[in-house]
């Protein structure tokens, strides 16, 4: 890979994408050997800087270094820096001269992992800024859908939830519509950001934008889920959780107005009732936990692509 | 202080001048016009300049007392007269906030010890600008305000504004908003649009702005109050005050060379340089404030200098503040981006400003402060924020190719600023 670093879809060419996605493909048989350690990236640090709580994404990556022999370190930004009244970009600084390789960041406030590799001769990869991006959970969707449906083109994939406040929805929209897929971005119309169809730039005519569920599933061949956040409850986006399940909840007869076969992802974790019903959750054509050891093997694919080469 | 200033191009469009001619300056005061050339007294070669009336800047923040690590009145004196400007109006945010006299005295004071330029103190509204009772209006003006606003803190009650464009008539005193709904913009951090949307970021909606100027717009028309509208920034306020205007009411409106020059664009690799509040908005909102300022809708230039120590803008974007300096880019922005005579830029930076802050006037008349300021349109040079006169370096103008700019600054007859390459 040419870049430094990995911050989002929005900048990436589409060969960039096939690259880390055929990478993440031979990475996947390491996961069923009995001994899963190969000594690629022995030598290397890679520290995961994380400021928001996460089990998968933060494991994830741990799992994906350590695997290719990397020291992985995890520091959790609240309990030390932050508190102390650290700036970002003396964190980052502090790591850099302790020669870390590669920082891996979560952190709240968009652009954050930005400002980081500014400010770091480490290569940074972004695991989530914001409301910004969360480019390796697009990549891993991306490998997920490949794997199931054999393309990346062509499709009709619908993303149903809390887009105004989602990195996830940002990141896959840029990506999929780079491949010329059509994605229906659909949510109440108080969680849809303004000016959303403008965002892909040249893109834009793959991005259709709806408050109907049943429109934005009519014949998809993915469904994707978001996760509905709590706290946005107390703002009154929406009136109630019973509500909200009403027009936006995946019940196994909503789904039933996709494709047959359509397969109907989550990032995780779902809030079972909430955005989707169990029965689906856990059903025939659900792929939430094939995205899960996807995201292990695009995780890998990132750390040799920037690390090992 | 005596000073001849030879052959300039004297512009004052309030007083219908504009010719070549000598300009002699005694004891600090404007002595003669003309072809009078007294010798013996020092002279300044202003052949192929612009002599104007000292240009004022209506929305600066001095941030002394309090925040001193950031500005003081005498960097941030140094920076307004480095940019052209003989005079500021310093918005009361300090700390504490200039909400009664003894604060307005203390400025004042400070201001005639250390500041090359003149400072002209701007009052809270209401006490400690909360936003919940008056502050004590009057007898800051007896210490020497020259309006009242609470500006980065609107006042959101309706009912308080209303006492204070009341109230304010007792001295012909101008109420200056910062038109900011804080429902409607609460968490928000740049301008709502398609980039908020891209880079994930909360956006400040333009109904923040217009549902505000449209209230203060109707209490100004039902109390016949003096209302002045600071830093507009967007279409659709533009309009209302244009129609506002049409029918007569007592108001003015300022703009900043960023919100004429910059779009949300510039936010685009989160640049903290970029956050300020107002936040930079459209292109469609760039060309309606331009169009403003050519048809006369909005009066005034001003900065919203807003130095901030670069500790804090070394913050994450949504957790920087807000705000950026400008005093000495703000004439250099305006003639390389507006196409305008230079009769009108005067009115923009001086006539207007002094007419709305409704001090002693100065000008190119006999008699007047020697207040001047000497101008190059044709000047090209480039900003370096390294050597700004500003404790603060937080511009988004950095490196920036300019067109015009102040070669001389004369405060009193006394020449505080100047640069002839």
């Amino acid at each position: 890979m040419k870049r430094k670093d990995l911050l989002g879809i929005r900048e990436l060419e589409c060969h960039e994408i096939l690259e880390i996605l055929d990478t993440a493909e031979s990475m996947q048989e390491l996961s069923a050997r009995p001994i899963k350690k190969v000594p690629t990236l022995r030598g290397k640090t890679v520290i995961t800087l994380f400021s928001e709580a996460s089990t998968r994404t933060r494991t994830s990556f741990e799992i994906a270094g350590k695997w290719l022999s990397a020291d992985v370190i995890n520091v959790v930004m609240t309990s030390s820096s932050a508190t102390k009244g650290e700036t970002l970009i003396d964190t980052a600084r502090t790591l850099d001269s302790m020669s870390a390789d590669c920082v891996v960041i979560r952190h709240p406030s968009s652009g954050a992992p930005h400002s980081i590799a500014r400010a770091t001769r480490a290569r940074v990869i972004n695991a989530g800024d914001g409301a910004h991006e969360h480019p390796t959970q697009a990549l891993l969707d991306a490998l997920t859908i490949r794997e199931r449906t054999g393309t990346l083109s062509g499709l009709k994939v619908a993303i149903v939830g809390d887009i105004a406040h989602s990195r996830v929805a940002r990141s896959n929209i840029h990506l999929l519509t780079k491949f010329g897929t059509d994605v229906w971005a659909c949510s109440a119309p108080t969680l849809m950001p303004v000016m959303l169809n403008e965002i892909t730039g040249e893109n834009s005519g793959r991005l259709h934008i709806t408050n109907s569920m049943d429109e934005a599933l009519d014949q998809a061949d993915v469904i994707m889920m978001l996760r509905v956040q709590f706290e946005r409850m107390s703002e009154s986006f929406f009136p109630s959780v019973r509500e909200y399940f009403r027009y936006y909840g995946l019940s196994r007869e909503r789904a039933s107005r996709a494709k047959t076969g359509a397969i109907i992802m989550h990032p995780g974790p779902i809030n079972r009732g909430v955005e989707i019903a169990s029965d689906v959750a856990d059903g025939a054509y659900s792929v939430i936990l094939d995205q899960v050891s996807a995201g292990v093997s695009v995780r890998m694919a990132i750390l040799y692509l920037l690390l090992g080469v | 202080m005596d000073l001849v200033i030879r052959n300039g191009r004297v512009v004052d469009p309030k007083r219908n001048i504009d010719a070549v001619v000598d300009v002699v300056v005694r004891d600090g005061k404007i002595a003669a016009i003309g072809n009078s050339r007294p010798a013996g007294i020092p002279e300044f070669d202003a052949t192929g300049l612009v002599v104007a009336p000292g240009f004022f800047d209506i929305h600066v923040h001095l941030r002394e007392p309090g925040t001193e690590e950031a500005e003081t009145i005498a960097t941030g004196g140094a920076a307004a007269v480095a940019g052209g400007f003989v005079a500021v109006a310093a918005m009361p945010n300090t700390k504490p906030s200039n909400d009664n006299p003894s604060i307005t005295s203390y400025i004042v004071a400070e201001a005639k010890r250390s500041s090359p330029a003149l400072v002209f103190p701007i009052g809270a509204v209401t006490k400690e600008q909360k936003g919940e009772s008056l502050a004590e209006i009057g007898e800051m003006v007896e210490a020497g305000i020259v309006a009242i606003s609470d500006d980065g803190k609107p006042v959101m009650d309706g009912r308080l504004f209303r006492r204070a464009l009341e109230y304010a008539r007792l001295f012909d005193l101008p109420v200056i908003q910062h038109c900011e709904d804080l429902n409607l913009s609460k968490g928000g951090v740049m301008h709502e649009g398609a980039w908020s949307t891209r880079l994930g970021l909360k956006g400040i909606p333009s109904s923040a702005e217009d549902t505000m100027i449209s209230r203060d717009l109707i209490l100004t028309e039902t109390t016949g109050g003096k209302y002045h509208v600071a830093h507009l920034s967007t279409k659709r306020a533009v309009d209302m005050v244009r129609t506002a205007k049409a029918q007569g009411l007592r108001i003015s409106a300022e703009v900043t060379p960023h919100h004429f020059t910059l779009t949300d664009a510039a936010v685009a690799e989160f640049d903290t340089n970029a956050k300020m509040n107002p936040p930079l908005r459209s292109e469609e909102d760039v060309d309606a404030l331009r169009k403003g300022i050519l048809d006369g809708t909005i009066d005034a230039i001003a900065s919203d200098h807003a130095p901030h120590h670069i500790n804090l803008k070394m913050l994450e974007f949504d957790r920087a503040p807000f705000g950026i300096t400008g005093l000495e880019t703000a004439v250099g922005l305006a003639f390389s981006e507006l196409p305008l005579p230079i009769g009108r830029m005067i009115e923009l930076f001086s006539i207007n400003p002094q007419k709305i802050m409704r001090v002693s006037p100065w000008g190119l008349f006999e008699g007047s402060a020697a207040h001047l300021t000497v101008l190059d349109p044709n000047r090209k040079w480039k900003f370096d924020v390294a050597l700004s006169r500003s404790k603060s370096r937080n511009s988004p103008f950095n490196g920036r190719q300019l067109k015009g700019k102040a070669v001389a600054t004369i405060v009193n007859g006394k020449i505080v600023y100047e640069d002839r390459n």
